[in-house]
């Protein structure tokens, strides 16, 4: 019999520390959507996914009401989009995404995410009319998200794509300057991009996928940050086991809400996604999180250290809790979705270097970073060629989701409103590197990808 | 299948009679109970028995979030099943 103790504990958790489950993503395969006629493609597109998301919504919902947890998201992953268009007579793939734009809002998610194209090692005709397609694309739909994966530890970084996409990344922040840029907080640029990741914006259904499948991912940097404040001042081993213990029972309950969906649905499961994804609210943030370690503000000396143990923690909690493991998983460090984080960027404590240093022992990357509008498609693609490097070499995932954001400047704030909250303009350093980007051609892949 | 009531807020006179009385409209059987006052705070836990009761757990939700907002209490029943994956393993 349980305890009254823990009983309210939970309740605490879910009113007081925000605990939720972030997203249940249904993941659908559109390959059987290809037709040479593109009008009939993105027919064939609309209906499979209100077919099978039909109930989505509305089972989220229920497990919600039954449970008493709250599922912040419903969202959909389909097939990258460069892959079921490649057989389409058009180079425009605009119609693609106002397809998934209409199926969506069928279906009731807030987020449909699979606009993307595999590059790693090079582009076909489909993933460059793909890429050419996104400013239009994001520009003129709501909740589509788009991901482009430019490099991998086996195939190296395709230095064409990294160039593309840094004009692709300005070219959709001036398409959407009246919203500050927003368009840019819908697409991530990754290496080492993962097939089952629940998460937006770089949520996409995977070839090696079924035919469809239920994700889910947890949340809960509140709920660590609690735990923590009670083991105040002792040593790092306590608080590796604490934040293991809350993790544990944090994908404990992502891990049943995931076979609740996937029951209801008739749809198999597929992974738990052990992330601590931060929100703008007060009390959710992973900032917060780390200066709860001992640090004066989140940025500081230390923070990477901090990092490492958190998502380090996070996962070995997580990963007995849960039958199949897998997306991003770690702690997420998106700036502007993190009310810690823009104190710290706006205190000048956090800066673009920090950060990219703490990418290398976390989930993901530079994320919801808002640099100057005048910042160069150049400068921005060198970002994320560093970013790429530190994915291809680690054998990690890395992302770069900048905002340009249209007349910002260093000092100023642009707000995106909801879960994806404002972010204080960011430094980038002045220095070129058009000459670098202008080279083209492929990184090779490091010695680490010869395991065979 | 049984589910958890609680039931927390200010103290008050007939706040089980109340909770209790809508559970057996609705033909919920409790199996246990436990009650405390914490800082002039009334806590109640209920384990429930939901299996002969006509609605879902989600109607029963609704009837008892209603009850608890007009005695400003939070009342809320939630499947067994979450505190089971959250503290056991």
């Amino acid at each position: 019999m349980l305890n009254q103790k823990e009983i309210l504990q939970t309740i605490e958790m879910i009113d007081q520390q925000h605990l939720d489950v972030r997203t249940i993503t249904m993941g659908i395969s559109l390959l059987s959507c290809a037709r040479s006629d593109p009008k009939q493609a993105c027919d064939a597109i609309y209906d499979k996914i209100t077919t099978y998301a039909e109930k989505l919504v509305s089972t989220g919902e229920e497990i919600e009401r039954e449970f008493g947890i709250p599922i912040v998201n419903k969202r959909i992953s389909v097939t990258p989009i460069a892959l079921v268009a490649a057989a389409a007579d058009t180079k425009d793939y605009t119609p693609f995404a106002h397809a998934l734009d209409r199926a969506a809002k069928t279906t009731g998610v807030n987020f449909i995410g699979g606009f993307s194209a595999l590059v790693q090692k090079g582009m076909t005709e489909a993933d460059r009319n793909l890429i050419r397609s996104i400013p239009e694309a994001l520009s003129t739909t709501d909740v589509v998200c788009s991901s482009v994966n430019v490099g991998s530890t086996k195939a190296g970084i395709d230095m064409d794509a990294v160039a593309m996409m840094g004009r692709t990344i300005k070219e959709l922040a001036q398409r959407t300057a009246d919203q500050g840029g927003f368009g840019c907080a819908k697409l991530v640029v990754f290496c080492n991009a993962v097939e089952d990741n629940p998460f937006m914006a770089g949520a996409f259904h995977g070839v090696g996928e079924p035919e469809r499948v239920i994700n889910v991912g947890v949340s809960g940097p509140g709920v660590v940050h609690h735990a923590l404040q009670s083991v105040k001042g002792q040593p790092f081993d306590v608080v590796a086991e604490t934040i293991k213990k809350t993790a544990f029972r944090i994908t404990r309950m992502g891990q049943l809400v995931a076979q609740e969906a996937s029951r209801r649905l008739d749809t198999p499961f597929g992974i738990v996604d052990l992330s601590l994804a931060p929100t703008p609210a007060i009390g959710d943030s992973v900032a917060r999180i780390l200066e709860e370690m001992g640090l004066e503000v989140c940025g500081t000396h230390g923070t990477t250290a901090a990092l490492a143990l958190l998502n380090d923690a996070v996962k070995k909690g997580g990963v007995m809790a849960s039958s199949h493991v897998g997306g991003l998983s770690g702690a997420f460090i998106p700036v502007s979705e993190d009310e810690g984080m823009i104190a710290a960027a706006a205190s000048g404590a956090l800066t673009l270097d920090k950060l990219e240093a703490m990418t290398c022992v976390c989930s993901v990357g530079l994320d919801m970073i808002a640099v100057p509008g005048d910042t160069s498609a150049e400068t921005i693609s060198a970002i994320i060629a560093d970013e790429a490097a530190i994915g291809m070499v680690n054998s990690k995932t890395t992302a770069v989701r900048l905002i340009p954001a249209p007349g910002k400047k260093v000092g100023d704030t642009v707000e995106f409103g909801g879960l994806l909250g404002s972010a204080p303009i960011q430094p980038v350093h002045p220095f070129s590197a058009q000459d670098f980007i202008a080279r083209g051609g492929r990184i090779p892949a490091p010695m680490q990808s010869l395991k065979n | 299948m049984n589910a958890i009531v609680t039931v927390i807020g200010k103290d008050q006179v007939g706040i089980t009679a109340a909770v209790c009385s809508l559970l057996a409209q609705q033909n919920i059987n409790i199996l246990d109970i436990t009650q405390t006052i914490l800082q002039d705070y009334f806590t109640m836990v209920m384990l429930v028995d939901v299996s002969a009761c006509q609605q879902d757990i989600g109607q029963i939700s609704e009837l008892l979030n209603k009850a608890g907002e007009e005695r400003g209490l939070s009342i809320r029943i939630q499947r067994e099943d979450i505190f089971n994956a959250m503290h056991r393993i």
